[in-house]
Parts: structure tokens; C-alpha cells; sequence
């Protein structure tokens, strides 16, 4: 197989649940989709669109309620779902890496950023004493942190959420994944710290030539570092593309009223057109398309049956009944 | 603007440090001059740490501020009367996660400035504000009964919005208000705060890391740097026009939702870090990541000076 168009990571029909008093939550619903090696991968949606949750089930890292309802996840050919917990170990941080949004959070309080950095290299590599203390002050300084062996010795209240997100992506990258799931992970920060650590994410994948999920609701962010696009809504991916074709041709209402919902240079001085509605229940899904209900162009079809995913040309799709209306619209008046 | 409904003079809030056996002054914020018109949005920007949530907080006597005045349509504001102003100031917080008690309903906590500031008559009338206010932020009437950790981050931000509108204030702190909400309703939100400013008249200093954002709901802009504003201007002339080197670098870090301008755009990358506010840098608080810095940089601050239609600059070099 040729080295750049390898599948590195295959999800297939994906569909993960969690068990609430209220019900259960279908929170990713039939999700597929392929990661080749050295690709920047953006899934954009707003909370509750099933963006983390399809990341995590990668990880298997859920929450004691959800489980992998279906579906599987192809890592390098094999099905990871169906691995046991030891193997996930070993697959976590050595293969794929995760940054979650929130770096204060993730990092534990009553351990020096240095030993939790050294835990994941001590687990995953043979390395040891001496060995694990140099690589980690080497990823401190990989990730751009100024005096390294200083805060190797520090507790992570004592860094600027900048420099904590810095210290979860050399902790992330300690070991040199394949894969390296980022959720949300410049949400917290502020405009420049943004753009460095963007940067840096962008420098040190061209560097390690890793693949990277980028999960995120910042279409700035996602117009910045990706390749390809997945939106994703109501725990189902609506519309697929190269970054050109979603921000250019979009083809799902839904990625349409997102465009139109944020300040931009060519809007900035008119009223933003937001989207209608508060975001969807997922306990309450509806039968047709999940974003029916907020949806100006809503047809009687889109209520009562799912769209299918359908090809806009080569390196989009979209599962919108628009599209399938316009097609026939066309169609008929050439006949 | 005819009659400034903020004005804040030479604002400085110092936070005293432990150092050993010493004890630092940290100059969170170090002589701040600006004001906020009635009704006007007045932005303010800056990297993490170079003070923007603290002048809000100041402003509202959140911390007691070490030097300078704040006045509120022209009375100064005081340790005295800052409970009675709080009636027509209110603040939305930066962290949704800890700005809300955990042991209070969404009714309650929305309720509070209600019930301190004794807004209402009977309950029936209470309950009815709380509803109408959980609507106007997107929240549904039957969350009310429940607790703040079962909401989402975004969530939980428009419960502190709505707690801030609860008095109807005529001026509004928001400090990172929509960074934490989904896009979708993020454009909601921009708008309703719009809205509140056209029907009720409220100024809002409106401090946020989404340049886009700010530059869409800002009538003027403030740019801070290690505790001093570096440009004011208004918001089309601060973003077409950037003077200062830092505002400059600034806008071109903002990520754009447009894939062609994000590829052809230069980053002007700065170098090195923000100092650390205990070891100020002498003269200019930005020459040590400046690529202008010359001598006089060093030796002097530079103050802000009107360089024609209200652009205010604060650089030796522009």
C-alpha cells in the first residue's frame, strides 16, 4: 500500500450508548469514516453533536455508562473494539494519543507535571531512571516550555493554562503515537497561545509524521490546521469534504447555518444569522434528519426518514434531502 | 458618545506576592485610563495574564484596587456604595465550572440577585422573571429545578448570563462570555446581548480572546499588554489598521473561518514569552518581543497618544 494514502484508522458504522435514569443516549449513531497517516482530520459540531464522544470511543476511555454499541474501529486492519482491556493499555499512548479540552482538569493536582510526564514514558518505552527524566525535559522543550527542568519540578497550578495544554502535548506525544486525538485543545486559551500551540501541534505532526483528529467547534481553528472536514450532528456525520468544499460549497443546511452564524471578515458589520432552536436532546431524537427540527428548509421527508450520505463530487458528500430534492428538481427539467 | 457612563482613571491593582523572605508587588494592572460610553461596547483584548479580567473585577470593586478611580455616571465608586452600584453593574464570569454553587438550583441562582436586591414582589412574580430570563439565554423552563453540574459548559454560561441580567443592569462586565458556547448558539447569544444594548441601553466592556467576536459586537477596541493598554481605537480602524507591533501580531494570530485567507496569510509569530508581571521589563512592558525596540524603549513607558480620530497609541516607534 502506498506510505501516504494508508489507512491508519478505520471507523466503521460506529454507534455508541450511554445508559442515563432518563434512557439511553445514542451519542454516536453510525459513524464512519478513515484516517490516513499523516492527515490532519477536523470533526466540527457543537456540544452534544457526538464530536468527543466518537474520539473517546476510539480510546475506549468512556464513561462508566456508555459502551460501543456497534460498529467497529480498524487500527491498522485490526478491530480494537474487540480488544481487551491490557491491550488497550498498550494502545493508549503508544499508539494514539489523546489532549483533552479542559488542562487543568486533566492533569492530576498532587503530582509534579514531571512525574506525571515520566508516568506515560515509564509505561510505554523501555526507557528508565535517568533516560525517562531526559526525554521528558526534552518534550517540555519540544512543546516550547522555557526552563524545562524548572517546571519539570512544578505542580500543574503553577503554569498558565497555556503552558498546562503545552505539558499534556508532550505528555501526549512522550511516546510517539500514530495518532493523536485532540479535543478542544486551544477552547481555553486565548488568540496567541491559540496560534502557538496550533502551531506547535502542526509542526510537530509534519515532524513525527503522525495522524491527527481534531476535534473542535472553532471553524477558524479547523480553517487553520485541516485537511478534510467532518461535521457532525445529533451523533451522525452530516457533510464530508475537503476543507475548500465545506467552507466554499456547503451542501447540509446545517453546515450553512453555521457559516452564516459566525462573525466573519466579509460580515462583520451585519447581524448574524444564527441558528434557530436550542441544540437537539439526544435522548429525544427525531425519526428523519437530527437537525429537522432546527431547519428552515425542513421538507416532509426530512422529519420521518433519514437522509443518506450522497456524493456532491469527489471529495464531498453530504446527507441532506436538499440535495436529493434538487437532483430531481434538476432532473425533471431536463426531461 | 455624549456622557461617559464609565470612566476609569489611572486604575493600578498591585497584588502583593511572597517571595522568600520578600514581598512583590505583581502589577496586574499598572495606570489604565479609558471609559465606556452609555449604551457602547467597548472591547478589550489580550494574551492570558496581561490583566483584562482584572480591570473588570476592579471595576466592580471585585478586588479593592490599590490606586486610581472608577467613576459610574460620574460618582466615583467606593467601598461605601459598591453594593448599591452593584444593582446597575453586573459581571458574567469567565468559568462557568466555578462561578456557579453547586449547591444551588438554576432557579435559585438565577433568583439571588433578585432576592438581594429585592426585585420582586411575591413569588409568583420571581418565578416568572427566572423563566423569562432562562428563555432569553436558551435554557428550558424545566431545567430550573435542577443543579448547576448537570448542565454543559455552555449551559452553565447562560445561567451566569441570566444571573447577571436578573437586576437589569446598565452595565455589564463580560468577561469571556461566549467562548465557552456552542457556535450556533454563540451567534444567539452575540445577538441577544446586542438586542439587551438596543432595548435597555447597557454598555458592556466586553473582554474576550475571539478577536471575530469582538470586533463584530465592539463599537471601540482596547488592546492590553502586561497590565497597560497599548491601542484604543474603534473596531473597523484597530483591525484594518493596527499601529502597535503587538496589536499587529495579535490580530494575525486570529484564526480565520476561511480556509484561502488562512493559507495566504503571514503569522507574525512573537518571539520569546510574556515576561513575568513580578519582573516588569523596564521602560516599554513589550520592547523585550518587539522587532522596533530601540533605546529610548528601554528607558521610558510610552504613554498613550492620539494619533488622529481617536486612535490612541502607546509606542514610541508609531
Amino acid at each position: 500500500m502506498n506510505e501516504e494514502n494508508e489507512v491508519l484508522l478505520s471507523v466503521r458504522d460506529l454507534h455508541t450508548s450511554f445508559k442515563t435514569d432518563a434512557g439511553t443516549v445514542q451519542a454516536v449513531n453510525g459513524v464512519s469514516y478513515d484516517l490516513k497517516r499523516g492527515e490532519i482530520l477536523g470533526i466540527v459540531g457543537e456540544s452534544g453533536s457526538g464530536k468527543s464522544v466518537s474520539a473517546y470511543s476510539i480510546m475506549q476511555i468512556l464513561a462508566d455508562n456508555g459502551n460501543i454499541s456497534g460498529g467497529q474501529v480498524l487500527y491498522k486492519g485490526e478491530d480494537i473494539t474487540k480488544w481487551n482491556e491490557h491491550k488497550m493499555r498498550d494502545f493508549r499512548g503508544k499508539c494514539c494519543s489523546i489532549i483533552f479540552q479542559d488542562p487543568m482538569t486533566s492533569l492530576n493536582p498532587v503530582f509534579t507535571i514531571g512525574n506525571q510526564i515520566s508516568e506515560a514514558i515509564r509505561l510505554h518505552t523501555d526507557k528508565k531512571g535517568k533516560e525517562i527524566k531526559e526525554r521528558a525535559i526534552e518534550m517540555l522543550e519540544l512543546v516550547g516550555i522555557n526552563e524545562p527542568e524548572r517546571r519539570f519540578k512544578q505542580y500543574p497550578f503553577e503554569l498558565s493554562g497555556g503552558m498546562r495544554q503545552r505539558v499534556m502535548i508532550a505528555m501526549a506525544l512522550a511516546c510517539e503515537p500514530d495518532i493523536l486525538i485532540a479535543d478542544e485543545p486551544t477552547t481555553a486559551l486565548d488568540v496567541t497561545i491559540q496560534a502557538q500551540i496550533l502551531e506547535e501541534i502542526q509542526k510537530l505532526q509534519k515532524k513525527m509524521g503522525m495522524s491527527v483528529i481534531l476535534v473542535t467547534h472553532d471553524l477558524g481553528v479547523i480553517a487553520d490546521m485541516c485537511d478534510n472536514i467532518i461535521v457532525m450532528y445529533g451523533g451522525r456525520i452530516c457533510e464530508r469534504g475537503t476543507a475548500d468544499e465545506i467552507f466554499y460549497n456547503p451542501k447540509h443546511e446545517y453546515t450553512k447555518g453555521l457559516l452564516r452564524s459566525i462573525p466573519n471578515i466579509s460580515n462583520m458589520k451585519k447581524k448574524l444569522v444564527p441558528i434557530a432552536g436550542t441544540p437537539i436532546n439526544m435522548l429525544n431524537l427525531p425519526a428523519g434528519c437530527a437537525f429537522c427540527t432546527r431547519c428552515d428548509a425542513a421538507l416532509k421527508v426530512c422529519l420521518t426518514e433519514q437522509p443518506e450520505e450522497l456524493w456532491i463530487n469527489e471529495n464531498h458528500k453530504a446527507a441532506c434531502w436538499m440535495n436529493i430534492k434538487e437532483a430531481l428538481d434538476e432532473g425533471k427539467g431536463e426531461a | 458618545m455624549s456622557e461617559n457612563l464609565i470612566e476609569v482613571k489611572n486604575l493600578k491593582q498591585y497584588f502583593p506576592v511572597r517571595a522568600g523572605f520578600k514581598t512583590l508587588q505583581l502589577k496586574a494592572v499598572d495606570d489604565v485610563s479609558f471609559t465606556v460610553g452609555k449604551g457602547e461596547t467597548l472591547g478589550l483584548v489580550g494574551e492570558s495574564g496581561c490583566g483584562k479580567t482584572t480591570v473588570g473585577r476592579s471595576i466592580l470593586h471585585l478586588y479593592e484596587p490599590t490606586a486610581g478611580q472608577v467613576f459610574f455616571e460620574g460618582e466615583e465608586i467606593t467601598k461605601k456604595n459598591i453594593a448599591e452600584m452593584r444593582k446597575k453593574m453586573q459581571i458574567v464570569f469567565q468559568d462557568p465550572y466555578s462561578s456557579l454553587n453547586p449547591r444551588m438550583t438554576v432557579e435559585d441562582i438565577i433568583g439571588e440577585p433578585l432576592d438581594v436586591h429585592k426585585l420582586y414582589s411575591n413569588k409568583k412574580e420571581r418565578r416568572e422573571r427566572i423563566l423569562d430570563l432562562m428563555e432569553t439565554v436558551g435554557l428550558n423552563a424545566e431545567h430550573a429545578t435542577r443543579y448547576a453540574h448537570e448542565f454543559s459548559g455552555g449551559q452553565r454560561q447562560r445561567i451566569g448570563i441570566a444571573r447577571a441580567l436578573a437586576v437589569n443592569p446598565k452595565f455589564i462586565v463580560c468577561d469571556e462570555p461566549v467562548s465557552a458556547l456552542d457556535v450556533s448558539i454563540q451567534a444567539q447569544v452575540i445577538n441577544m446581548f446586542e438586542e439587551l444594548q438596543e432595548k435597555l441601553g447597557v454598555a458592556y466592556l466586553f473582554i474576550a480572546h475571539d478577536l471575530l467576536v469582538v470586533r463584530h459586537i465592539s463599537k471601540r477596541i482596547a488592546v492590553m499588554y502586561l497590565g497597560k493598554i497599548v491601542e484604543i481605537a474603534d473596531a473597523d480602524e484597530l483591525s484594518d489598521h493596527p499601529e502597535h507591533p503587538y496589536t499587529q501580531s495579535l490580530l494575525s494570530a486570529v484564526p480565520i473561518p476561511d480556509p484561502k485567507i488562512a493559507r495566504e496569510r503571514q503569522r507574525i509569530v512573537l518571539e520569546g514569552d510574556v515576561p513575568s508581571p513580578l519582573h516588569m521589563p523596564t521602560g516599554c512592558p513589550f520592547r523585550t518581543r518587539c522587532k522596533y525596540a530601540t533605546e529610548q524603549c528601554a528607558k521610558e513607558c510610552p504613554t498613550l497618544k492620539d494619533k488622529g480620530n481617536n486612535h490612541l497609541v502607546a509606542c514610541w516607534n508609531r
